[in-house]
């Protein structure tokens, strides 16, 4: 706890606390009294909230790297697999 | 025909209705209906084989063991009890096999402690930011979002530290619930976190040089 503030609650964390809780906390995963920390840091904090905002975007971004499309050949291989499992598994 | 849609691919593959649930599909499954496989196969397959290559750096040997996957899934489907997804259940079949098939460097996911900070030059020592963050969250979003910078950050996710590759594949790209994560790949949430943390760090400090030049 410092007293660097009147409003102690945004510094009852520093910086690099919050930084290194700001996975715990998009997961939902702090306690109520962590986040509340957190919550009153980040409401005071501008380097943070950036800090988060972009963690944000680093997620979303991550988030449309997938390439769904796969190519007919692997298709078919697979399509042909299960084919022969068809074909040799016992009858039930 | 062309299979390579990603938007509408039920137009485009002739399949006979609309996209059909989950549960739907492995009763077809069960039932000996082959179009069901294909739908399971262009729903995950990619997946899949994106994992293993988190086990495996040759892309033939990940497509190698994402069909054996897909063989684990047929002949375990009696056993398959819904209790948790099926991608779930198909990325832990596909992680068995590539530690069974002698692929996997490392069982479990040591944290590394060389880099427990990664951010750590931003601080003071007193732990205030010694040089706030420059502000490129709200500009950059659109340029973030553009189709090259998707293949910088695959490229990037490459490159990473196999544990923190396999945790933000899972994560991020995959979009899997933390609890799914930590089953698949038999670590705990903390763990899970803690590398998920680090590999957000490189991938937003990536960022941050493309939006900030």
């Amino acid at each position: 706890m410092t007293t660097r503030n009147a409003k102690p609650d945004a510094h009852d964390i520093t910086c690099r606390q919050a930084v290194s809780l700001m996975t715990d906390y998009l997961d939902d995963a702090l306690g109520p009294d962590d986040r509340a920390l957190m919550e009153a840091h980040l409401a005071e904090c501008e380097g943070c909230a950036e800090h988060l905002r972009q963690i944000r975007i680093t997620v979303a971004v991550t988030g449309r790297i997938r390439e769904e499309d796969l190519a007919p050949a692997v298709r078919d291989d697979l399509m042909d697999l299960y084919r022969r499992w068809r074909r040799d598994r016992p009858a039930s | 025909m062309r299979l390579t849609i990603t938007t509408d691919p039920e137009d485009v593959r002739g399949y006979s209705s609309p996209d059909p649930g989950e549960g739907e599909l492995l009763g077809r499954l069960r039932a000996g209906d082959e179009e069901a496989f294909a739908r399971l196969v262009d729903r995950h397959h990619a997946a899949m084989v994106r994992f293993a290559r988190g086990y495996v750096r040759s892309p033939a040997v990940a497509e190698e063991v994402a069909q054996d996957a897909w063989l684990g899934l047929l002949r375990g489907l009696d056993r398959f009890e819904g209790r948790s997804s099926l991608r779930t259940w198909l990325f832990r079949i596909v992680a068995n096999r590539a530690i069974s098939a002698g692929l996997h460097e490392r069982q479990h996911l040591p944290v590394d402690d060389s880099e427990l900070e990664e951010d750590g030059g931003r601080f003071s020592q007193d732990g205030w930011w010694a040089t706030p963050p420059v502000h490129w969250a709200d500009e950059a979003v659109d340029r973030m979002v553009a189709p090259e910078q998707a293949a910088r950050v695959r490229q990037l996710v490459e490159e990473l530290p196999h544990a923190q590759r396999q945790v933000v594949t899972l994560r991020d790209v995959e979009g899997l619930p933390s609890a799914d994560v930590c089953r698949i790949l038999g670590i705990s949430e903390g763990n899970q976190r803690v590398l998920l943390h680090r590999a957000r760090a490189r991938i937003r400090r990536h960022l941050e040089q493309e939006a900030v030049w």
